[in-house]
């Protein structure tokens, strides 16, 4: 049967360049832990384990059967899912649907990833066709220079509107010890940071991260037990179209259009910067800041400048975003979106200790990845 | 008991090399043939499940090649999700996402080429990088390891194991869509060139290419569609520890337990006597009778002869892999959706040559992931 | 907490495939070879052109049935000036920087054709700019995407 279904636990590792006190299956297990002691359980009281990373970036096959040790999985139900940037989010819209389902009460979901265990830029290149894409591609990098550098020249954008953004970010991820960025950066620095591609610089992107994130997911019932005060999923949205990556329409972000009318028109949600009171975006690079927030109807095509400089978004702001520091003080590629996740949740439980919003009803969670793909799980203080 | 059935489903032939298809052209195939099994049109699929495997695929988001070939993008985009593993589970997902309410209609898309990259190095690369990896191992020489353990621990012969090879390569012979079908003796199998002791060519199954497709639907709309829907009556899955020397390989406890849990849904209590017909994943031959005495179809040890004595042959009193099984074709992640497709296309009567004969009201499917079946989903099927 | 020395293990995976284009990628690959044609295909629905030829249109669902023989000339419309080290994963070599990666709008096309662009000048290089295919000698081409050399800007 059917069961509405909140997140009773989340847990991370400290994450940072270079992991090398840890292998993989130990890297993953310090997130396991951390989460079960979060939501107060042991390995036996978890249910079904769904587990996720890229498999290029190690070069592990059958991540979900290598990692038992670590993920807890011993003679228990055990599922690998995988799909790029959004990974992270594909596994925990999946342990949403695992207790939803009402097959399993409480289940474990992990996303991780070690960066520095290959060349990250060569991994990603073989994300892309190989018979039409590969030999040219190099990497996530060049696709979103071409999308921010439409953006720029359609609305007018400067570069500072951006570099504005990744302060925000950096500033926020001070305040979360987890981060592997948290030092706060000014404009001048982003401006000042080496070009990597017109108009990215080198402090308007992600780092490459070594790190792992697990949530807990729980039916009804049992969330009401085990847990005071869960983050319930209200709803989730997702769109991965696309094929090559030359049939993206780089002035417009259509699957976070498509995913976010979705996600409000199930929801009733007609004023989106009133009505959520958190969102932790899956932002890889400072333009999607920009650009992104107005594919969420934040506000009109090209006015996003205005709310980031109004500080709408900071912290204390209408609408905060990545009170975590986000994706650019942290990026461990298959944890990411699990990452966006557990920072909602624990901003709805009131458990973001250093980086709270005060009082949230609403949080939105989202991932990209893929031929720019993205993924949407909407939380909330009282079960939908 | 579930409120799911499978209403739609295709799979393509399994043969060595397809080079008139690459992922998006196998999988567009079995998609449109799935929907008009069903007779439905890609708008009445709200949620979509692709599984493929980023080694197997050399490519990492190996899920990018087959989105706008499943449907996904149609008209804006739908949900989708993607599972790397066997196709049984992404099968189990894709219901997961009925069951929660949140979708009606699931198509199920599985793909593998095992022409195009080197079986040898991906299934290497299974194992663990630090201890394992380096000694050389692979899926073949870990199943040997298996095979002898089997053996030893409960007094068997490389002939019990050619028997399957024997029975499962002749029922193929009734199957279209098999890559190997073949009349084989015991000499034959017996003076196969060897591979891993004590595994020999006709112990192992072939490396093929191929695709498959399933359209899942939730009671309300399956029971309005014209045709007669194959319910889910029972899945669960399960896995053991990853570690060679953490196992004892002649065991498969997460089959035991899977297929306990499988039961329990179902409600059944004798499998031998209540279940008519099996699909297991028989990659290697010694496999048929280890996953068979784990399904609680025999006591441990006993499968062997059984398959000797003729019981689960194609008119015995409980066939097992009538089509062939994975013996006969073997591409990877599709070979487990593929079993749910051929018991139900047994439950539906629609087996054509490889229909066995009396009725088949219920029937199991069995997939696996990992080095020597280290995970497993059972499915039970019914009418 | 105490220093110990912590190992790296290093393994250069070698992992060859041998990817099948197809039907349509070997339609569009042997235009190139033989013929130093560029194909696409037309969806009957929407009406739009793709690069390369596919076995369906995305969108409509639909089999883009009519093959289109594209211009070899466009526009730019993205580009990037790749100049940081990464392996290519074709190769298992770091790939040659700087070079330049592109999304090129071939006339008649309604998609972009992911190549390189033979310029790595910024002032030289703007969307909209006209460009055009650089196609191999003959005897040098032998059917892969690379039989185009690159794209260069015509001004």
């Amino acid at each position: 049967m059917a069961q509405r279904v909140g997140i009773i636990g989340f847990g991370q590792t400290y994450h940072r360049s270079h992991r090398d006190d840890v292998n993989g299956v130990e890297l993953i297990n310090e997130a396991v832990r951390a989460a079960l002691e979060d939501a107060g359980l042991t390995i036996d009281d978890i249910d079904a384990v769904v587990i996720g990373n890229m498999d290029h970036f190690e070069a592990v096959n059958y991540v979900d059967t290598w990692s038992v040790d670590g993920s807890g999985a011993w003679m228990k139900p055990l599922i690998k899912l995988t799909t790029g940037g959004t990974t992270g989010s594909t596994l925990g819209i999946a342990g949403y649907h695992h207790a939803a389902s009402g097959l399993f009460d409480v289940v474990l979901v992990i996303g991780w990833e070690k960066n520095s265990e290959s060349d990250t830029t060569g991994a990603i290149i073989t994300c892309s066709d190989p018979i039409f894409d590969r030999f040219s591609f190099s990497g996530a990098l060049p696709g979103l220079a071409v999308e921010a550098s439409a953006y720029i020249k359609r609305y007018g954008i400067k570069e500072e509107d951006a570099a504005r953004v990744a302060v925000r970010d950096r500033a926020h991820g001070a305040n979360n010890p987890y981060a592997q960025l948290q030092t706060p950066v000014t404009i001048e620095e982003v401006m000042q940071s080496p070009m990597l591609s017109w108009p990215i610089k080198l402090l308007d992107i992600c780092p490459r991260s070594d790190g792992a994130a697990a949530v807990i997911f729980a039916g009804e019932r049992k969330a009401r037990q085990l847990c005071s005060q869960p983050a319930w999923v209200h709803y989730t949205a997702v769109r991965h179209s696309h094929t090559y990556f030359g049939d993206v329409d780089y002035t417009r972000l259509h699957t976070l259009e498509a995913a976010v009318q979705e996600l409000y028109h199930h929801m009733g949600i007609k004023e989106p910067l009133k009505e959520l009171d958190v969102v932790e975006l899956y932002q890889p690079y400072s333009f999607a800041g920009l650009k992104w927030i107005e594919a969420m109807g934040l506000c009109k095509p090209g006015e996003s400048p205005r709310l980031i400089w109004d500080g709408v978004t900071d912290m204390g702001g209408e609408l905060p975003f990545n009170p975590s520091g986000g994706v650019i003080c942290t990026n461990c590629i298959g944890a990411t979106g699990l990452l966006r996740i557990g920072e909602a949740a624990l901003q709805v439980m009131d458990r973001a200790i250093g980086r709270q919003v005060p009082d949230v009803n609403l949080a939105l969670a989202t991932g990209f990845g893929g031929a720019y793909w993205s993924d949407l799980m909407l939380l909330g203080k009282k079960p939908w | 008991m579930t409120d799911i059935a499978i209403v739609g489903m295709a799979q393509t032939p399994y043969r060595r090399r397809r080079d008139d298809a690459n992922f998006a052209e196998l999988i567009y195939g079995v998609t449109c043939e799935a929907l008009d099994d069903a007779g439905l049109e890609i708008g009445d699929i709200d949620n979509f499940i692709t599984v493929s495997n980023d080694f197997w695929d050399g490519r990492t988001i190996s899920s990018m090649a087959v989105q706008d070939a499943c449907g996904s993008s149609f008209d804006g985009g739908r949900n989708v999700s993607t599972v790397e593993g066997d196709g049984t589970f992404g099968l189990l997902y894709g219901m997961m996402r009925i069951l929660s309410g949140a979708y009606q209609t699931t198509l199920v898309v599985v793909h593998c080429k095992g022409s195009e990259g080197n079986m040898r190095l991906i299934t290497n690369g299974m194992f663990d990088y630090i201890y394992t990896r380096p000694l050389g191992i692979e899926a073949t020489g870990a199943a040997a390891l298996q095979a002898r353990r089997y053996m030893d621990k409960y007094k068997l012969t490389e002939e019990d194991f050619a028997h399957v090879s024997i029975k499962n390569r002749g029922n193929a012979l009734r199957n279209p869509n098999a890559q190997l079908a073949e009349t084989l003796s015991l000499d034959q199998v017996m003076a196969s060139k060897p591979i891993a002791s004590p595994l020999k060519l006709h112990d192992i199954s072939p490396i093929s290419d191929g695709a498959a497709a399933v359209v899942l639907a939730h009671r309300n709309v399956a029971n309005k569609l014209g045709r007669k829907p194959v319910w889910v009556k029972g899945i669960a899955h399960c896995s053991e520890a990853h570690f060679l020397g953490d196992r004892d390989l002649a065991e498969a406890p997460a089959l035991r337990d899977a297929a306990f849990r499988a039961y329990q849904m179902a409600g059944i209590e004798d499998p031998f006597a209540e279940i008519d017909l099996v699909e297991l994943y028989d990659a290697y031959s010694y496999m048929e009778p280890l996953w068979f005495e784990e399904l609680g179809f025999c006591p441990k040890g006993k499968g062997a002869e059984l398959i000797r004595l003729g019981a689960t042959a194609f008119d015995g009193p409980l066939p097992v892999n009538p089509s062939g099984g994975v013996l006969s074709a073997h591409a990877v992640l599709v070979a487990g959706l593929a079993r749910v497709i051929e018991a139900s296309l047994q439950i539906r009567g629609e087996a054509g040559e490889r229909q066995v004969e009396g009725p088949v009201e219920l029937a199991l499917a069995h997939g696996i992931n990992g080095p020597c079946g280290q995970s497993h989903c059972v499915v039970i099927l019914g009418e | 907490m105490e220093k110990v020395e912590l190992i790296h293990l290093r393994q250069d995976v070698d992992l060859p495939y041998h990817w099948a284009a197809g039907r349509y990628g070997s339609m569009m690959l042997r235009a190139l070879r033989d013929r130093k044609v560029i194909l696409g295909n037309r969806c009957p629905q929407c009406n739009k052109v793709y690069v390369p030829p596919r076995v369906v249109c995305g969108p409509c669902f639909v089999q883009p049935s009519e093959v289109v023989e594209l211009s070899p000339a466009g526009i730019l419309a993205g580009y990037s000036v790749v100049n940081y080290p990464f392996i290519d994963p074709e190769t298992g070599q770091k790939r040659p920087v700087p070079y330049t990666y592109a999304y090129i709008k071939l006339d008649g096309c309604d998609n972009y054709l992911s190549h390189l662009v033979d310029e790595t000048d910024p002032s030289r290089l703007y969307p909209g700019v006209r460009v055009e295919a650089v196609f191999r000698p003959d005897g040098e081409r032998v059917g892969r995407l690379q039989d185009i050399l690159h794209f260069r800007v015509v001004d």
